[in-house]
């Protein structure tokens, strides 16, 4: 890039990839750097699940936001992000869990998103090979999946359409004021948007972000096994409770036929070596609900670290510490989901613009003030 | 293993033709033996059969009594197996 | 996928030895630890010992030395566990904890010591056409010949490099195949200088000499290659070139394969430092993990002759601080030195650097063109872009060609290394088992 970039973005993973597609459009300038390549880190240990979360107002604002984004976006995808429109259906064990789906279902209602609640009758031919006895299902049938490495790679490449560049390979050693400093490098530039991941508290320290390790198996390709994204009902319970361990049951038919088997979470810091255990565990679970699964090949297990706040809440918009500063990152286990979302929020706060949803909730300034917007 | 090839036959069902093979052989053998050259389809679609016959290339894979992706070449025959192959109809 | 029921409760044993491969050196290592007073065991995928250069052990042309070994190794207490593919091993501080799958069935097994005997796999350089059925490994072929398979009337041709083109084709001749040509890639001048240096072996030389005779009707053409194959459904000609001029062979099969590749997934797996593709090991086969051991070709290609040196030379030295008998290291390093030599002969030439066309397919499990890769900063960057070795085979069949073609090194590792299913995957020792070590003698019959 031959003249000085308005804004840099550092990291390429989804949501930066999204943050500076979304920037572009606004006129500026951008550069994206990223220590390896785009869609690397976190993104490529995505799941690629784009679903509806409601765990808290923030949570569902932005996911259904970003849903919506996708499905605008998907005719202007190539074939390679794999999007498939399967829906999720959220799976009840019980009674109990049955009321619960019930109330998800009156909270998605109240956001204008479609979904029904299954019978276990309904569940049983929507899915066959899920065990018997099952109290029932809410079925999203909004929710998607892509591929994610890909889906990254296709918003730096719309990107870079818009004029952006990036420049991988490049690890940044410090965040200045209005500046990057890279090696030798000092780049300098109007915004700096650290979209680091889960690595971005190296770069703007303070921010409360905790790598939160999970594990995937995929399987070989069986084609007619599932049709939708399973989830059990007590992911939202392992997905936002802050405990050392947890496992859910989470099945995903890939659009190549493959079966995507999670979910756990672990808080071990760095360590990216696969943990026996936890995936016997998760496996356990997997068939727990879908015994069937028992005979599927599985033919790879990875690692990745999704980036933890401490409320289950990203951070997005300016850091008030630092003129220029702005932060998109801290988005768990749904940064492919909110991606979209986030890039439009931070390009709209960053062009000074009204923003489709509130945005308060996400302002990072939150954690400087010592308090959660949500407990 | 192929000083008993010839023992003992066994009959097994290769997509829906009931044919007599040596058993003791593997699936992969009797295939070769039978004239199949398309052991499965490749994901986009075309032929494929046996590479490396040592259970590393996974280009021999069929069906075999209803379990997909089966390597053909570690896989013995059974009285009674059934296999489908690429050229089902 | 059919729902079935996979038996999940596993077999819990306890070694001291866990050798993991069959052929040659794993035989070797375990009859000699065996012989030792170590309680050993062997788990190998094949369902009868010897590997794949000891394949077919009741063939009358076996070798001499394939019977003295295989007699041994039964006479001896090695405990051998057959159809068993090792999927993850574990290290921990008081030893190994190994997951096999035995024919669906898990396994788990705890060892002291680790000695790794896993052999080697072909090298594959993709070129147009190479995925068309009848087109196989020079050693798959082979392989399926000693499994029984019928080549007879078959028009055969074989092309690639290194010594196990002249063996392969004998036998398939003898079976009533026509081999109509065996294209060796290395130079009349590269061959000629390695059989020149035979003199130093001469039973390697003599083994030549009867080779050739044996096909003496087919064409072993020197510095010439295969560059396409062609056919609708399976092969049926192919295009062969010696650089200057290119012509068709009309074919049933074409045999191809350039030289051997280690197959050193479970040894990285493990921690073991590699070096060029193959597992490094000091004088004695130890690796660079405390209690592991390889030997064989797994720590380079170098035949039956060094696999069975080096074996032994782990055996004995296994759990013990004695150091080997000269006369072993002795024939260890001119085995190893004949070994460089031919691999030295035999190296890829540059030109088929450009076998592979930007529409030729390299990765057969995801159907990855070679245009999709060219580009790509890494293995990694490729595989998660394009899927390229990322099907079942985990990207053996791809990843050595690509890696000679593009430069890239090796992506990490991570269990299982190889496809297993979620049931075996995810069992556990059952609670209150009471670890033993299995008395019979055979320990796979049982899952046969």
């Amino acid at each position: 890039m031959t003249a000085r970039p308005d804004v840099i973005v550092i990291g390429a993973g989804i949501v930066g990839a999204a943050c500076a597609e979304a920037i572009t459009r606004s006129g500026r300038r951008v550069l994206i750097l990223d220590a390896s390549f785009a869609g690397s880190g976190t993104t490529a240990a995505g799941m690629g699940h784009l679903v509806v979360m409601d765990d808290t107002p923030a949570e569902i604002a932005l996911s259904a936001y970003s849903v919506g984004l996708w499905r605008e976006l998907v005719p202007k995808l190539p074939r390679t992000v794999e999007y498939r429109p399967c829906g999720t259906l959220w799976v009840a064990e019980d009674e109990e869990q049955l009321d619960a789906v019930r109330e998800k279902q009156r909270i998605y209602s109240e956001h204008g998103i479609s979904a029904e609640t299954l019978s276990p009758s309904q569940l049983a031919e929507a899915e066959p090979h899920l065990r018997p006895g099952l109290a029932g299902a809410l079925h999203v049938p909004g929710d998607g999946v892509i591929y994610p490495p890909n889906g990254a790679l296709a918003l730096v490449q719309m990107a870079i359409a818009n004029g952006a560049e990036i420049r991988e390979g490049v690890r940044v050693d410090a965040i200045g004021v209005r500046e990057v400093l890279a090696g030798d490098e000092r780049i300098s530039c109007d915004c700096v948007v650290n979209a680091a991941g889960a690595q971005a508290p190296a770069l703007t320290p303070g921010l409360p972000i905790v790598p939160r390790k999970g594990h995937l198996v995929i399987t070989e390709r069986y084609p007619d096994f599932c049709h939708h994204q399973l989830v059990e009902l007590g992911y939202l319970a392992s997905a936002h409770t802050m405990t050392t361990e947890s496992v859910a049951f989470n099945v995903q038919p890939r659009a190549t036929g493959q079966l995507l088997i999670g979910s756990s979470r672990e808080l071990v810091g760095w360590d990216a070596s696969v943990n026996r255990n936890i995936v016997r565990k998760m496996l356990d679970r997997a068939l727990d609900f879908m015994p069937d699964i028992g005979s599927a090949a599985a033919i790879r297990i990875w690692t990745g670290f999704r980036p933890a706040t401490p409320d289950a809440v990203p951070l997005i918009g300016a850091w008030d510490e630092s003129p220029g500063l702005w932060i998109a990152a801290g988005h768990e286990g749904l940064g492919i989901t909110t991606s979209l979302g986030t890039g439009q929020l931070l390009a709209d706060l960053m062009a000074g613009q009204q923003t489709a949803i509130d945005a308060a909730p996400f302002a990072p300034s939150r954690v400087l003030v010592g308090e959660a917007v949500h407990s | 293993m192929s000083s008993n090839v010839t023992a003992v036959p066994a009959d097994i069902v290769v997509d829906g033709r009931h044919v007599r093979v040596p058993s003791n052989c593997t699936v992969a053998v009797a295939l070769f033996d039978l004239g199949v050259s398309a052991f499965r389809k490749s994901v986009s679609g075309q032929p494929r059969g046996p590479v490396c016959a040592m259970g590393v290339c996974f280009e021999c894979r069929v069906t075999i009594d209803g379990t997909p992706h089966q390597r053909a070449c570690l896989i013995p025959v059974a009285d009674g197996m059934q296999i489908r192959t690429a050229g089902e109809s | 996928m059919t729902p079935q029921t996979v038996e999940t409760d596993p077999e819990m044993v306890t070694a001291d030895v866990v050798v993991v491969g069959c052929g040659p050196a794993g035989i070797a290592a375990a009859v000699v630890a065996s012989e030792r007073g170590l309680r050993v065991m062997i788990v190998d995928r094949g369902l009868e010992p010897g590997g794949q250069i000891w394949r077919h052990v009741a063939d009358a042309a076996k070798p001499a030395i394939a019977d003295r070994w295989i007699r041994r190794l039964s006479a001896s207490a090695v405990r051998t566990v057959r159809g068993a593919s090792v999927v993850d091993v574990e290290v921990a501080a008081d030893g190994f904890g190994i997951l096999a799958d035995v024919s669906g069935r898990a396994m788990r097994i705890r060892s002291t010591h680790l000695i790794l005997a896993t052999g080697a796999r072909e090298l594959f350089i993709p070129f147009d056409g190479w995925t068309l059925p009848g087109v196989m490994g020079i050693g798959g072929a082979q392989a399926l010949l000693k499994s029984g398979a019928s080549f007879a009337g078959k028009r055969v041709a074989i092309a690639g490099s290194g010594p196990l083109m002249l063996p392969v084709a004998a036998s398939l001749a003898r079976a009533g195949a026509r081999v109509v040509r065996v294209a060796e890639q290395a130079s009349r001048s590269s061959v000629m200088r390695f059989a020149s240096g035979l003199w130093s072996s001469p039973s390697l030389l003599l083994q030549a000499a009867q080779y050739r005779a044996r096909f003496i009707t087919s064409a072993y053409s020197l510095g010439t290659w295969v560059t396409a194959a062609h056919g609708d459904e399976r092969v049926e000609t192919v295009t062969v070139t010696n650089g200057r001029r290119n012509w068709r062979d009309k074919v049933d099969m074409l045999c191809t394969g350039y030289g051997l590749v280690p197959n050193i997934e479970l040894a990285r797996l493990i921690g073991c430092e590699t070096r060029d593709g193959a597992v490094v090991v000091d004088e004695q086969q130890h690796t660079t993990v405390t209690n592991v051991f390889a030997v064989g070709e797994v720590t380079g290609i170098g035949g039956a002759p060094l696999a069975l040196v080096e074996g032994q030379i782990a055996g004995a030295k296994v759990g013990s601080n004695s150091p080997p008998a000269r006369e072993l290291a002795r024939k260890r390093e001119l085995l190893i030195q004949a070994a460089q030599r031919m691999s030295a002969a035999f190296a890829p030439r540059a030109e088929l650097r450009s076998l592979p066309g930007s529409d030729t397919i390299v990765c057969r499990c995801e159907d990855v063109l070679y245009g999709a890769v060219q580009g790509a900063a890494c293995a990694r960057q490729a595989k998660l872009y394009t899927r390229v070795g990322m099907g079942p085979c985990q990207g053996r069949t791809c990843m050595p060609g690509l890696e000679f073609l593009l430069g890239w090194q090796p992506d990490s590792i991570r269990p299982p290394i190889e496809p297993v299913s979620v049931s075996v995957l995810s069992s556990e020792i059952a609670d209150g088992a009471t670890p033993s070590f299995l008395s019979n003698s055979t320990v796979g019959e049982a899952y046969q």
